[in-house]
């Protein structure tokens, strides 16, 4: 109880202060890989409850390790965060094993889907209800939750994961972290390696679980068009801090957004050498 | 010539001239190759788990025969022992996972495969320790197994079954069979097998490494125990009993190190042939004990030609 209370304080001090609404708030905090490699350099950020926030940025900006240091599964890969706090459901959790963050209701769906390729797909799901403990028939209900918002993988439930479609792996990996009845997902890079088409699927379902099942999502992306379409408010990356960060709407209409980006210029197309001499004059931290 | 004939038609006469006796050796086979099957089972699990090869799965063996032996010794009942020893085997697997395996999170697989190395080393001394080296006979009798012999006359032959391997047979099939039980019907079985697909993603969804190695292990201690208390009412029970574990290496290479049913019926597999080669064409070719090796060449042909084992898991890969 001390430990939640002084960890609010702190975050009361940091730039951006929790408010009773915020579902997860990370607070300056700073990751070390290996003792040596320093990948994050205090990042902060708030996710209010009930909404959906995107973490932008380009390959290596951090913003998976930003995602695994919140969900912790930094410590399988000998990372560790050094400095600053992450608040969930006004608890510390840096300290928490994934196992138990699990059980408070925040899960995270990998980059790369990640899903049990010897398992079939109805076995996936179930691994995704291991923390819990309410009872067969509450998992079996899920399960039908599950495929409903998914009626594809009600259609290949017996199939092996391992050989079904790219965009199959990952609503099967969404609903696994479903089965574990989340307060929060967080969500790495949803559209890699997706048609456009099934992106805007995946998104149009997160959208929905948003707002029916009241699922907060966190999610990483590069592909900023879609994720400021769909997110309430939206952080950028770059080498390891947040450069800038705003309403999506307001986002979308940044020139240095629509610039780094969206990919449209300010004053029609410019050569590739012009951009980067843009770059290197105009910092986003200046 | 004749040597082609003394190969390849020879054996076979021998075969259907005394079916009893090749009966009495398919028997003598499945018995070995069920206690293998159950080995590998136990190497199987660790490795789809933890991606360690359990270099101390020979020794867990010897440790498991000696802690019931040394308690029924100290006036402990049989009854009594079996339990005890259980509750010692689980300590061991939960020291293991405090002491070596959760430091070493993260590490690469060799790291690991060295740490059980240092496992069987301190299991070595430790036993030593506190049992002493001289050699113990298994408790057979203490632990109701029955040690009469069955007899039969198929085909107008003669085979003889000894109870207690078909005790051990029966004891052997059953443990197996509950192994597939809980890894295909428990929510921890699936955990298990999620583990071996994909470790980050099981992680992910909050599946605790710690407690599944907690149980593998503890599993792994049960198989030895299991192994120990049958190949000991055979052989006695000494430090030398560690040499059945590696029995099962040829079988894993034959099944794969990931795959249960490559297990089980490389287990079987082996067991049957090597009795089958030894009788027919080890001795009067190769003037016998051809038991100790065959296996190895076995494996070695099948690594040739199959890497990943006969029956090791297809690597799933979309195109």
């Amino acid at each position: 109880m001390s430990a939640a209370s002084t960890g609010l304080a702190e975050a009361k001090k940091s730039e951006q202060p929790q408010t009773a609404e915020d579902i997860l708030s990370v607070n300056n905090i700073e990751v070390i890989y290996d003792h040596v490699v320093l990948v994050l350099k205090g990042v902060s950020l708030n996710v209010p409850r009930g909404g959906i926030v995107a973490l932008l940025g380009a390959n290596g900006a951090g913003k998976t390790t930003t995602l695994k240091a919140i969900s912790n599964l930094l410590q399988a890969e000998r990372g560790e965060v050094t400095k600053g706090n992450i608040i969930f459901n006004d608890e510390q959790v840096q300290a928490l094993s994934p196992n138990e963050l699990v059980r408070r209701g925040c899960i995270q769906v990998m980059e790369g889907r990640h899903c049990f390729g010897h398992l079939s797909i109805e076995d996936n799901l179930l691994t995704g209800a291991y923390t819990r403990r309410d009872g067969a028939a509450a998992v079996k209900r899920d399960l039908e939750m599950v495929y409903d918002y998914f009626p594809r993988l009600r259609e290949r439930r017996t199939s092996q994961a391992g050989y079904t479609s790219g965009g199959e792996q990952q609503m099967c990996a969404v609903g696994r972290a479903l089965m574990s009845r989340p307060e929060m997902i967080l969500l790495d890079e949803p559209s890699m390696g997706l048609a456009p088409q099934l992106v805007e699927e995946i998104f149009e379902i997160v959208k929905k679980l948003n707002k029916n099942e009241g699922v907060s999502f966190l999610l990483a992306e590069q592909n900023t068009n879609v994720a400021l379409k769909y997110a309430t408010y939206g952080y950028i990356m770059e080498a390891g801090r947040i450069v800038m960060d705003g309403e999506a709407a307001a986002l979308r209409e940044n020139e240095d957004v629509k610039e780094f980006y969206l990919g449209v210029g300010g004053e029609g197309r410019k050569s590739f050498r012009d951009v980067k001499h843009y770059k290197r004059r105009k910092r986003w931290l200046a | 010539m004749e040597l082609l004939y003394n190969i390849f038609v020879d054996p076979f006469i021998q075969m259907y001239e005394a079916p009893d006796f090749l009966l009495q050796v398919l028997w003598e086979g499945l018995v070995s190759g069920v206690l293998y099957a159950l080995i590998a089972l136990g190497f199987v699990l660790i490795f789809k788990s933890s991606r360690i090869f359990n270099f101390a799965q020979g020794i867990m063996v010897v440790f498991a025969a000696l802690t019931l032996v040394g308690l029924h010794e100290n006036g402990v009942p049989a009854w009594l022992a079996v339990p005890i020893t259980l509750g010692v085997m689980y300590v061991l697997a939960v020291g293991i996972e405090r002491v070596v395996l959760r430091p070493l999170v993260g590490q690469p697989d060799i790291i690991l495969f060295m740490a059980t190395i240092g496992v069987t080393l301190f299991l070595i001394g430790f036993g030593e320790f506190i049992f002493g080296g001289e050699n113990k006979v298994m408790i057979t009798e203490a632990l109701g197994i029955p040690t009469g012999a069955l007899e039969f006359e198929p085909f107008g032959g003669f085979v003889l079954i000894e109870e207690k391997d078909l005790a051990a047979v029966i004891m052997a099939v059953l443990l197996v069979i509950a192994l597939l039980a809980f890894l295909n019907r428990t929510s921890m079985g699936r955990a298990i097998r999620a583990l071996g697909d994909d470790h980050q993603a099981a992680l992910s969804v909050g599946i605790s490494l710690s407690t599944i190695w907690v149980i593998v292990w503890f599993i792994a201690g049960v198989i030895a125990l299991a192994t120990g208390i049958v190949w000991g009412a055979r052989a006695g029970v000494s430090f030398a009993l560690e040499v059945i574990a590696y029995k099962a290496l040829p079988v894993l290479m034959l099944g794969g190190l990931e795959s249960v049913s490559g297990a089980i019926i490389g287990g079987l597999l082996i067991g049957l042939l090597e009795k089958l080669f030894e009788i027919y064409w080890g001795q009067p070719l190769l003037g016998g004990n051809t038991e100790t090796w065959f296996a190895f060449i076995l494996a070695l042909f099948v690594l040739l030609f199959r890497p990943q084992g006969l029956f090791g898991e297809r690597i799933i890969e979309r195109v």
